[in-house]
C-alpha cells in the first residue's frame, strides 16, 4: 500500500444556487491582471449548457484525457500530434473564440465626451486589441439556459438521451438546469502532468495539489489540450500557462480556498482524503461501468489500522491522518456513497465529487393546463433531470450508481419529515431508508453535514507544517525576520527566498 | 503510474512564493454593501499597499440557537464585485458641472458678489436658465472644486427657500437602513432647512400595502434563519436564488430536513430549479391561485371538518369573530358609520356601550355565554382612550372585564339567513349567496349582523348548506372561487391546486403553523398586488401560520428594516431641532409634478365597471380622475403633498402676522380661512404653476432618474426639460375637475440637480452637478436588515479616495456653506408652517369616522381633524450648521419613539454628553454627531435594540398601553450596550425590544408577530386582530373590503399602446422587469465582473417560439417600444420563458453599450423605465381611519409597473452608436 494524502472537494449540487460568488472571488484574487482576464479558474455553468471554453466536454474536439487503447491508458492526444515537430502546431488548442475575447467599456466617455445633441454612452471594446467589440460569447454564456435552443441543446451529454427525452426537456412542463461550478479536479491520474514536455507541472506531494512552475513553464500549451477539463490557461501576456492553485497559500495557512470560503449556497466541503498511489492505474483503467466504484476503492479508511500503519510508512504525518478522520469529503465520498466524480471516463481520477441535484417534479399538460406530478417531493420516478444525463455527466454512464445516490438522498429528506411533521402514509419513511440501504443514523448524519454544518464542518484543512518546508532551504528563524523583504535580497544573485 | 512526479522537496518548488506573495496584505477591515438589496452581509475588505485588493465574506456571526444552520458565509457576486469599482473608469474622483452650467454660472458670479444673488439673476434669465437644462444628459461635464459646486448648491438653496419656499426643495435617497447615516446626513440637512424628504419604499413598490391593510404594519417578516423553521414554503413572485442570494441556503437546507418547497413562477428560474414543485402559473394570477386554494381550505378543513387549532387562532388573532351589518333594513338614524351596512358595528350603536370612551372604534363580537354582542379589549377605540392598560388581546368584555367566548359562525344560532351580493370582478357580475345572520337592536333599530368569518364563507363559495348561487362541486368552472373556476387564468389543473390545499392545511395543523410564503416583487409590482398578497394572506391566517416560527408571510422586496429606529429618527429628520418633518410620498409626488397625471383619464377605464354603479355611494370614490383624488386626498389629510400652498411658507406665516395673527394658534387660523375662502390654495390643485415646481433636487445613495423613475422618460421632458423619446398625447383636459389645466405643459421644472455618487450613472449623467463620494469601503456607517437580526458596521478601509468625501461629511459641508451664506438673507430665525397629514400611529387614526369632504361643504376645516394639520416651526439658518453637528436639546426633553410608543432619554443624552464628544456653542454643550462615528455611537447608545436599559423601558412604556407584563424580556440585557468600535470586531445580535414583534432571546429565530401572538400585543389594526375585512367606505366602494380577485387591466386601457403601432413583424409582450441577477438595482449593473458573467448587456429574455414569430434569433439586437419610450438590448432567447411575456431585468443603465433607436429618429435609446408610467390606485390613498392612515413609506398608493405592455421587433440593420 503506497499511501498517500489529497486534499479533496466536494460540490453538493442540490444546494447551488449558480450565484458565481466563487468565480468572482477567484478572479480578484488571482486572475484580475493582463493576459488573465479571460481566465476562469473556477467558473460556474448552466446545465444542459455547452460550458466554457465552448464545448469543453467534447474530447473528438479537444482530445484531453485519457483513452484505453486495448489494455493501455494512453493520453488522448499522443499519437494524434504525431511528430515532435507537430508539437508547434497543436490543431486540438481551443483558441480565444472558444473561451472569449475579454472586454470592457468606454467608460471614460461619460465623463469626457464633448458637450453634444444626444447622451453618451460608452461602448463595449475588446480588452486584447482597445477596439469596439460585437460580444458574441462569454465565460457564462448560456447562463440559466440562456439562448437555451442553440447552447442547451448542444450540451454533448444530451447525446445519450432518447430522441423522445431530447425533444421533451425545452418544453416547460419538462425543462430543467441546474449548476456546476468546476475547478481544477487536482486528479490522481492527470492529463495535464503527463503532456507538458517540460516537466513543469507536478503533484504536490503533501497535499496532492497539482500545479504548474511559473519557472519551469516553456509555453507548449500541451497542458491545455491534455486537460479534458479545460483547466490549464495559458497567460498571453507572461507566455506560461496558469491553473488553479487551490489557494494554496491560504489552505497551508489554515484557510479554505477562496472559492470555497465564498460559497455563500454552503455547497463546498474540502478535506482530506488518504488513497493508495499503487491503485491509481487499476481505478484510471477500469470499465467505464466500474470507473466510480474503482475510484472509491483507491480511497482508504482513516480509521483502518493498517491504513494508518501503512500512511506512516509512506511519510504521512500524523496530523494528516488525523484530518482525514475528520474529513467531511470522506464522508460524502466513502461512507455515505453520495458524491461522484464528473466524467470519469476521463480517466484522470478527479479527486472532485459532486453531490447531484434533485429537481422539481415534472408537469404535464393537457388543453392548455399543466398538472403536476402528485408526489409530496421531487422523486427518482418525477423529477424532471434525467438520470440517463446525470449518468453522463458523474458516473460514465452508469444509471444504477446515480439512482443510489439519489434513492439515499431523497430517504434522507422523507426520514427527517417524518421526524418533524409526521408520515404522509405510515411506515414511509423506515420503507424510504431500507430501499437506500441507510440507517436512520446514517440519514440523521448526511442530514446534520447537508443542513446544519458550519464553516469548521465544512473545511477540515490539515496543518501545513510550514517551518519544516522552509527549513529544509532556510532557517526559520532567519525567514521570520526576512519574510517579505524578497526584491532586494533576490537581487543579489538570487540566492535569498 | 511511474510517470506521476509527486514533489515533496520544498526546495524544488520555491517559485510557490509567487501566488503567496500575491496573497499576502496589509490589513482587513469590516464593511459592508450599502446597496438597495437587505442583504446586510457581513465582507473584510483586504488592504495591500494602501490599495483595496479584494474583499471575502466575514464568517463570524454570533450562532443562533443549536438547531439552525448558521449564517456564515453572507454576500453575493454583486457583493464581492465591489473592490472593482474602487479604482475603475467609471469612479467619480471628483466634483463635476456641466459645462453649460458652468459657464453662465460664472459669468454671473463675476456681476454679483453675493453667491445667492448672482443665483438669482441666473434664474431670472428664462433663456440661459433654458440653455443648461437642454444640455442635461448631453456631456459637456468639466471638474470643478469643491469650493464652487457648494457655493452653487447653497446659493440655489438659500435662493428657493427665499423667492419660493423650502418645501420646493427635495431630496431622494433609499432604504437607509444598508448605510443609515449616509441617508441621516443628508435628511437631516434637508429638515434643518424645512426641505422635504421623498419617500422609496412604496414609489419602488416594494410596499406591499396589504401588510398595512391586514396588520397596520409596513412590513414585519421573519429573518431567513427563520425559513429553516417551516416545513412547507411557498414562494411567489420572489426569485430567491437571485433575489436572496446569501438566504437561499437556508430553503435547501430546510428541503434537507424534511421541508417541502412550492415555487409559483411563470418562467423556470433560478427558485424554481430549487423547488419539490414548481406550479407554472401564468405571470400576475397568484391571486387566483390562491382564491381557489383558501376555497379548498374552507371547504374541508372548517366546513365538511372542523379543525380546533385553526378556529381557536382565528377567534383570537383575527377579526373573523367581529360583527358585520349586513342589512341595516334602511331604518332611520344610522346617519354616521353606526348602522352602515358592510361597516363592522360599532360598540356606540348598543345601549350597552353608547357612553364608553371611542365607542365608534370599538367592535363587537357575538358572545355564546352571554348569548349576545360583547365588546373585547384590543380594538383601535382602546389604543386611544385616555384609560391606558385596555389595548390587548384578552377576548374581554371592555365594561366589565368578563371572559368573552366569542362565536365563529352564526350558523346554528342564526335568526335568518340573507343573500349577500358578491362581486365576481373576473366577469364583472354579482352573485347572491345566504348568510346568516343574528338581529341586534341598536339606536338606529333592529340590524342584521353576521361574522366576518360567514362574510368570507360566502364570498369564498363555501354554501354549508345555505341558500343561494353558491357552486356545488370543484369542478364547477363558471363561479369563483372553486379549483375549476381558477384554471382559465392560472393555466394550472384544478387536482394540483386540490393537492397542494390539502398539503398545506395538513402540514399546518400538525405543525401548529409552520407554514409560510415567501413573497416579493413578482406579485407586488402588479396593480392589484394588494388582492393578491390578501388572497395569500388569508390562507396564512386561516391555517393558523402568522405569528408562529417557521409561519408567516414573508415579503422580501426593498424591506426597510432600519432596526435602530427610535434614535435614528430622531436624528435623521432632525427631530431634536423641530418637528415635523416634511416627508413627502414620491409615487403622488412623481405622478403629479412630472406631469404623468396629464397623460390619462379616470382611473374608471382601468378598474371594474361593476365598482361604478349602484350602491357604490354613488361613484364618489369609483368615478374619476386619479389626479382628482390626489387633490382630495391632500386637502382631506390623507396624504402629504410638497410644496404645500402656491405661496412662500414663509411668506404666509409673515402675512398671517401682518393680519395680526399672535402666536402658533392665530397663524393657524388664518392660514385656515384663508384655505376656506379661496385666497390661498393647496400646490397639487395647480401643480404646473411656477410657483408650485419643485426646484431643486439632490439625489444620492440612489438613481432616482433612471432606476426607480417610473415614467423615466416623462421625468426628462418635465422635469429636467432635455430630449426625451415618448410619444404619448395629453388627453386629461376635460377629465378632471379639481385641478387647473395649464398649456404649454412645463418643461424643466427643476433650477438644479445634484447628484452625489462613486460612479457615473444614468442620474449623474443628467444632473447638472455630480459630487464624488466614498465608496462602502471608504466611510464609517451602521448596517441593518430583517434577513438577518445582527448589526454591523460599514468602516473605512482606506480614506475617501481622490477627491470624494462620505455622504455625512457632504452634506456637513454643504450645510455649513448654506450657514455661511445665510445671515445676507436670513439674519435672525424664521417662522414657517409645515402642513402634515393625518398620521398613523397617532390619535388621528380615530380622525374620521365617515369620510367628509369639507371642501364640498360636508364638514368644517379643522387641522389635524378634516384636513391635514398646521404646525408653525422655527427655522435658524444661520445657525443650521452647529445645529447639525449637535443632538438637540429637545430629543433629551422629549424621549424617543416609534409606532406610537416613547420613553424618556434623559440619563442617557447626558451620559453621551459626559462620555463622547460634544459640540459647544452660544453657551451650550450638546453630544457632538460632527463625524459619522459619533452619530453611530450615539445611535448604539439610545436605541433599545442596542442598549439593554432602553429596551427595558421601552418594554416598560408598552406594558403602561397593554396592560399586560412584557418587560421580563428585556430583564436579562439590561446591562448589554454595543459601540461601534465593538461592532467593527464583531456584528452583534440585536435584542427583542417592543419597537418590533418578533422575539429573539435565547438564539430564537426572528418571526414576525411572535409578540403578538405570544403575549397579546394587539396589531395597530381598527380591532387590534388581523383583518380579513377591510371597513372602509373606500374599500366597500370597491369592491375589496373582502378578499377579492380582480384581473389584470387591459393593456388598451392602460394607455401603452395608444399611439404606438405594429412595425414589421412585432410581437405584443407583457413586459416584466424583476430583479436581475448581475445587478442590485442598477449597481453592479455597470460593473466589468457582472457585465462578463452576463451577456456584456442586459438582454431582453424572451420566448423562443415569440422570438421566432418576430425573426429574432438569440443575441440580435431587439428595439422594445410603447408610448413612453424605447430600448434597444439584445435578445437572449430562451424556452425556459412561457410565452407573451419578456423580461428586462431591472435595471439596466442607459450609460453603457445603448445604441440609437431607428423608430424614435435614431436618438439615444433609453433605459428599463422608459416603457412604464406611474398610476396610482384609489384605494391606497385613503386615510385618516385607523391602519388607513398616512405613515411616510408606510401607506398610500404604490409605483406599481407590472402591467405593462411592449411591441418587440427586430433592430433593423446594425447598431448605430
Amino acid at each position: 500500500m503506497d499511501v498517500r494524502a489529497q486534499v479533496s472537494m466536494v460540490f453538493h449540487l442540490d444546494k447551488c444556487i449558480g450565484c458565481h460568488t466563487c468565480s468572482v472571488s477567484c478572479k480578484n484574487v488571482w486572475t484580475d491582471r493582463r493576459g488573465a482576464e479571460y481566465m476562469w479558474w473556477n467558473n460556474v455553468e448552466s446545465r444542459p449548457g455547452t460550458g466554457y471554453p465552448t464545448l469543453w466536454e467534447d474530447q473528438e474536439k479537444y482530445r484531453g484525457g485519457w483513452e484505453k487503447r486495448g489494455e493501455k491508458l494512453e493520453l488522448r492526444l499522443q499519437g494524434r500530434l504525431g511528430s515532435f515537430a507537430n508539437l508547434f502546431f497543436n490543431p486540438y488548442l481551443p483558441t480565444l473564440d472558444d473561451y472569449y475575447e475579454p472586454w470592457t467599456y468606454r467608460y471614460a466617455d461619460l465623463f469626457a465626451a464633448p458637450p453634444g445633441d444626444d447622451q453618451p454612452t460608452a461602448r463595449p471594446i475588446s480588452q486584447i486589441t482597445g477596439k469596439p467589440i460585437d460580444i458574441e460569447a462569454g465565460p457564462n454564456w448560456d447562463d440559466d439556459l440562456g439562448g437555451s435552443a442553440i447552447y442547451a441543446a448542444g450540451d454533448p451529454s444530451l447525446g445519450k438521451l432518447s430522441e423522445e427525452e431530447r425533444s421533451q426537456i425545452f418544453a416547460l412542463e419538462r425543462i430543467f438546469c441546474f449548476y456546476l461550478p468546476r475547478i481544477c479536479n487536482h486528479c490522481l491520474n492527470p492529463s495535464c502532468i503527463a503532456s507538458c514536455p517540460a516537466g513543469a507541472i507536478y503533484k504536490r506531494g503533501e497535499d496532492g495539489i497539482v500545479l504548474v512552475s511559473q519557472e519551469k513553464c516553456r509555453a507548449w500549451r500541451m497542458c491545455i489540450s491534455g486537460c479534458p477539463y479545460k483547466k490549464v490557461y495559458y497567460n498571453w501576456e507572461s507566455g506560461k500557462s496558469e491553473k488553479c492553485i487551490l489557494c494554496y497559500p491560504r489552505v497551508e495557512t489554515g484557510q479554505a480556498p477562496a472559492c470555497f470560503h465564498s460559497c455563500v449556497g454552503r455547497i463546498r466541503y474540502q478535506g482530506v482524503l488518504l488513497y493508495d498511489a499503487g491503485r491509481i492505474e487499476e481505478a484510471a483503467n477500469a470499465p467505464a461501468e466500474r470507473l466510480v466504484a474503482a475510484q472509491r476503492e483507491v480511497i482508504l479508511d482513516p480509521s483502518e489500522a493498517t491504513v494508518v500503519a501503512a500512511a506512516r510508512r509512506s511519510g504521512v504525518p500524523d496530523a494528516m491522518i488525523d484530518a482525514a478522520r475528520k474529513s467531511p469529503v470522506y464522508r460524502f465520498v466513502k461512507e455515505f456513497r453520495i458524491a461522484l466524480p464528473l466524467h470519469p471516463e476521463f480517466r484522470t481520477v478527479p479527486m472532485l465529487f459532486y453531490v447531484p441535484p434533485l429537481l422539481p417534479v415534472v408537469a404535464f399538460a393537457e388543453n392548455g393546463r399543466k398538472r403536476l406530478a402528485g408526489d409530496f417531493f421531487s422523486s427518482l420516478e418525477s423529477a424532471r433531470v434525467p438520470v440517463r444525463y446525470l449518468a453522463s455527466l458523474l458516473s460514465a454512464g452508469n444509471e444504477t450508481v446515480v439512482t443510489e445516490v439519489l434513492t439515499r438522498i431523497m430517504a434522507v429528506r422523507i426520514h427527517r419529515k417524518a421526524k418533524t411533521v409526521g408520515e404522509e402514509v405510515p411506515g414511509e419513511a423506515e420503507r424510504a431508508l431500507s430501499r437506500a440501504g441507510i440507517s436512520s443514523r446514517e440519514a440523521e448524519e448526511i442530514y446534520r453535514l447537508t443542513s446544519l454544518s458550519a464553516y469548521e464542518d465544512r473545511f477540515e484543512i490539515p496543518p501545513a507544517a510550514r517551518e519544516r518546508a522552509i527549513e529544509s532551504f532556510e532557517d526559520p528563524y532567519a525567514a521570520k525576520g526576512e519574510t517579505g523583504t524578497g526584491f532586494l535580497r533576490r537581487g543579489k544573485g538570487g540566492k535569498g527566498r | 503510474m511511474s510517470w506521476i512526479r509527486d514533489i515533496a522537496d520544498p526546495r524544488n518548488r520555491r517559485w510557490e512564493e509567487f501566488y503567496r506573495n500575491r496573497w499576502q496584505h496589509d490589513k482587513v477591515v469590516r464593511s459592508t454593501h450599502g446597496v438597495n438589496c437587505t442583504g446586510g452581509c457581513s465582507w473584510m475588505v483586504h488592504v495591500k499597499d494602501g490599495i483595496i485588493t479584494w474583499e471575502l465574506q466575514a464568517t463570524d456571526y454570533p450562532p443562533l440557537a443549536g438547531d439552525l444552520p448558521p449564517y456564515e458565509p453572507r454576500g453575493c457576486q454583486r457583493g464581492i464585485s465591489t473592490s472593482w469599482y474602487v479604482y475603475s473608469p467609471i469612479r467619480v474622483k471628483y466634483p463635476y458641472v456641466r459645462g453649460a452650467l458652468m459657464d453662465l454660472w460664472r459669468k454671473a458670479r463675476a456681476k454679483h458678489d453675493d453667491p445667492v444673488a448672482a443665483w438669482t439673476s441666473l434664474m431670472e434669465d428664462g433663456e440661459s436658465r433654458r440653455a443648461y437644462q437642454r444640455a442635461r444628459g448631453k456631456g459637456g461635464f468639466r471638474r470643478a472644486s469643491w469650493e464652487e459646486v457648494l457655493e452653487i448648491i447653497a446659493a440655489s438653496a438659500i435662493h428657493t427657500v427665499k423667492r419660493h419656499g423650502a418645501d420646493r426643495i427635495i431630496g431622494f435617497s433609499p432604504i437607509p437602513a444598508m448605510s443609515m447615516l449616509s441617508y441621516a446626513g443628508g435628511s437631516r440637512f434637508l429638515q434643518l432647512l424645512g426641505g422635504v424628504n421623498l419617500s422609496f419604499y412604496d414609489w419602488y413598490s416594494d410596499l406591499p400595502p396589504a401588510s398595512p391593510e391586514v396588520w397596520g404594519e409596513q412590513t414585519d417578516v421573519a429573518e431567513s434563519a427563520d425559513w429553516y423553521n417551516s416545513k412547507y414554503i411557498v414562494v411567489m413572485g420572489a426569485n430567491l436564488g437571485m433575489t436572496r442570494t446569501p438566504d437561499v441556503h437556508f430553503a435547501a437546507e430546510a428541503r434537507h430536513n424534511g421541508t417541502k418547497l412550492v415555487v409559483l413562477s411563470p418562467d423556470f428560474s433560478m427558485v424554481s430549479k430549487y423547488a419539490d414543485w414548481w406550479i407554472p402559473a401564468n405571470a400576475g394570477q397568484d391571486g387566483a391561485f390562491w382564491m381557489a386554494v383558501n376555497h379548498v381550505i374552507l371547504r374541508e378543513f372548517f366546513a365538511e371538518k372542523r379543525t380546533p387549532y385553526f378556529e381557536d387562532y382565528l377567534k383570537r388573532y383575527s377579526d373573523a369573530p367581529f360583527l358585520v351589518v349586513v342589512d341595516s333594513r334602511g331604518e332611520a338614524g344610522s346617519g354616521g358609520p353606526v348602522a352602515d351596512s358592510k361597516r363592522l358595528l360599532r360598540a356606540r350603536c348598543l345601549n350597552r356601550y353608547r357612553d364608553v370612551e371611542n365607542a365608534d372604534w370599538k367592535f363587537l363580537v357575538w358572545d355564546d355565554t352571554t348569548g349576545g354582542p360583547r365588546m373585547p379589549l384590543g380594538s383601535v377605540g382602546f389604543r386611544w382612550q385616555e384609560e391606558k392598560g385596555k389595548w390587548n388581546l384578552g377576548m374581554k368584555d371592555g365594561l366589565d372585564g368578563k371572559e368573552i367566548s366569542p362565536r365563529l359562525s352564526m350558523l346554528g344560532v342564526h335568526d335568518d339567513v340573507l343573500p349577500l351580493e358578491v362581486a365576481d370582478f373576473s366577469e364583472n357580475r354579482t352573485f347572491a349567496r345566504g348568510v346568516p345572520v343574528k338581529y341586534v337592536e341598536t339606536d338606529g333599530g333592529k340590524v342584521a349582523v353576521a361574522t366576518v368569518f360567514d362574510l368570507i364563507m360566502a364570498q369564498f363559495g363555501v354554501s354549508r348548506g345555505l341558500p343561494g348561487e353558491y357552486p356545488e362541486r370543484y369542478e364547477d368552472e363558471a363561479i369563483p372561487y372553486t379549483p375549476a373556476w381558477q384554471e382559465k387564468f392560472t393555466g394550472i389543473e384544478a387536482k394540483t391546486v386540490l393537492q397542494f390545499a390539502r398539503e398545506f392545511a395538513s402540514t399546518a395543523e400538525k405543525t401548529e403553523g409552520r407554514c409560510s410564503i415567501i413573497i416579493g416583487a413578482g406579485v407586488n409590482h402588479w396593480y392589484h398586488n394588494n388582492l393578491m398578497y390578501r388572497a395569500g394572506i388569508v390562507g396564512l391566517i386561516l391555517c393558523g401560520c402568522v405569528g408562529k416560527n417557521g409561519g408567516g408571510l414573508n415579503h422580501y422586496v426593498g424591506q426597510e428594516k432600519l432596526v435602530p429606529m427610535a434614535p435614528w429618527g430622531t436624528l435623521a429628520f432632525a427631530l431634536d431641532w423641530g418637528k415635523p418633518p416634511r416627508l413627502q410620498n414620491t409615487p403622488s409626488f412623481h405622478y403629479v409634478h412630472s406631469c404623468q397625471w396629464r397623460y390619462e383619464r379616470g382611473f374608471d377605464e382601468y378598474n371594474s365597471p361593476l365598482t361604478a354603479g349602484a350602491g357604490n355611494g354613488d361613484g364618489r370614490f369609483t368615478r374619476g380622475h386619479t389626479m382628482d383624488l390626489q387633490a382630495k386626498a391632500v386637502r382631506m389629510g390623507w396624504l402629504p403633498f410638497y410644496p404645500q400652498f402656491n405661496e412662500n411658507p414663509l411668506d404666509i406665516v409673515r402675512e398671517a402676522e401682518e393680519a395680526g395673527a399672535k402666536g402658533d394658534g392665530e397663524i393657524v387660523r388664518r392660514v385656515t380661512e384663508r384655505l376656506k375662502e379661496g385666497s390661498l390654495r393647496f400646490a397639487v390643485e395647480d401643480p404646473d404653476a411656477p410657483e408650485n415646481w419643485p426646484r431643486l433636487w439632490i439625489i444620492w445613495r440612489g438613481n432616482a432618474l433612471m432606476s426607480s423613475a417610473k415614467g423615466h422618460e416623462y421625468f426628462l421632458r418635465h422635469y429636467l426639460g432635455t430630449h426625451h423619446n415618448m410619444v404619448s398625447e395629453e388627453i386629461a383636459e376635460g377629465s378632471t375637475s379639481e385641478v387647473s389645466w395649464r398649456e404649454p405643459a412645463p418643461e424643466g421644472k427643476l433650477d438644479l440637480v445634484v447628484d452625489i455618487n462613486f460612479r457615473m450613472d444614468t442620474s449623474a449623467l443628467y444632473s447638472d452637478i455630480v459630487l464624488p463620494t466614498a465608496t462602502w469601503y471608504e466611510k464609517n456607517d451602521l448596517n441593518s436588515t430583517d434577513l438577518h437580526s445582527y448589526i454591523h458596521p460599514l468602516s473605512a478601509a482606506v480614506p475617501p479616495c481622490w477627491e470624494s468625501k462620505s455622504d455625512w461629511d457632504i452634506f456637513k459641508a454643504i450645510a455649513e456653506k448654506v450657514s455661511n451664506l445665510a445671515p445676507a438673507h436670513f439674519p435672525g430665525k424664521v417662522r414657517d408652517i409645515v402642513a402634515v397629514p393625518l398620521l398613523h400611529d397617532t390619535p388621528a387614526e380615530l380622525a374620521q369616522p365617515v369620510v367628509k369632504d369639507w371642501k364640498a361643504g360636508e364638514c368644517d376645516l379643522v387641522p389635524g381633524k378634516t384636513m391635514p394639520n398646521l404646525v408653525v416651526v422655527e427655522r435658524d439658518y444661520a445657525n443650521l450648521y452647529r445645529r447639525f453637528l449637535s443632538f438637540g436639546p429637545l430629543a433629551r426633553k422629549d424621549g424617543i419613539g416609534v409606532h406610537g410608543l416613547s420613553w424618556p432619554i434623559e440619563d442617557l443624552y447626558d451620559e453621551l454628553a459626559q462620555r463622547r464628544p460634544t459640540a459647544e456653542w452660544n453657551g451650550r454643550a450638546y453630544p457632538s454627531v460632527e463625524e459619522a462615528v459619533d452619530a453611530a455611537n450615539l445611535i448604539l447608545h439610545l436605541a433599545p435594540e442596542t442598549n439593554g436599559e432602553s429596551a427595558y423601558r421601552a418594554f416598560k412604556a408598552e406594558e403602561k398601553k397593554v396592560g399586560l407584563p412584557l418587560a421580563d424580556l428585556a430583564e436579562g440585557v439590561r446591562e448589554v450596550r454595543y459601540t461601534f468600535e465593538e461592532l467593527a470586531r464583531q456584528p452583534r445580535r440585536l435584542l427583542t425590544t417592543p419597537c418590533w414583534t418578533g422575539i429573539t432571546n435565547k438564539g430564537r429565530a426572528y418571526s414576525a408577530y411572535c409578540l403578538n401572538v405570544e403575549r397579546l400585543v394587539p396589531w395597530r389594526t381598527l380591532t387590534g386582530r388581523q383583518h380579513l375585512y377591510l371597513d372602509h367606505e373606500g374599500y366597500i366602494a370597491f369592491g375589496e373590503h373582502l378578499p377579492t380577485y380582480k384581473p389584470i387591466p387591459d393593456p388598451r386601457s392602460m394607455g401603452d399602446i395608444s399611439r404606438s403601432r405594429p412595425e414589421g413583424k412585432s410581437v405584443l409582450l407583457n413586459y416584466l422587469t424583476p430583479h436581475g441577477k448581475w445587478h442590485i438595482h442598477s449597481t453592479f449593473f455597470d460593473n466589468e465582473r457582472m457585465l462578463t458573467l452576463s451577456r456584456g448587456i442586459e438582454p431582453l429574455w424572451m420566448n423562443d417560439r415569440d422570438a421566432a414569430d418576430a425573426g429574432i434569433a438569440d443575441n440580435d439586437w431587439v428595439e422594445l417600444y410603447n408610448d413612453h419610450g424605447v430600448v434597444v438590448t439584445r435578445a437572449a432567447v430562451s424556452a425556459r420563458l412561457p410565452r407573451k411575456m419578456c423580461m428586462l431585468y431591472h435595471s439596466p443603465e442607459r450609460t453603457i453599450s445603448v445604441p440609437r433607436s431607428p423608430l424614435r429618429g435614431n436618438r439615444r435609446a433609453g433605459g428599463h423605465n422608459s416603457l412604464t408610467r406611474t398610476r396610482l390606485k384609489p384605494v391606497l390613498m385613503m386615510g385618516g381611519y385607523a391602519q388607513f392612515t398616512y405613515g411616510f413609506n408606510y401607506w398610500g398608493p404604490t409605483g406599481v409597473n407590472r402591467d405593462t405592455f411592449v411591441y418587440v421587433r427586430k433592430l433593423p440593420g446594425a447598431p448605430a452608436w
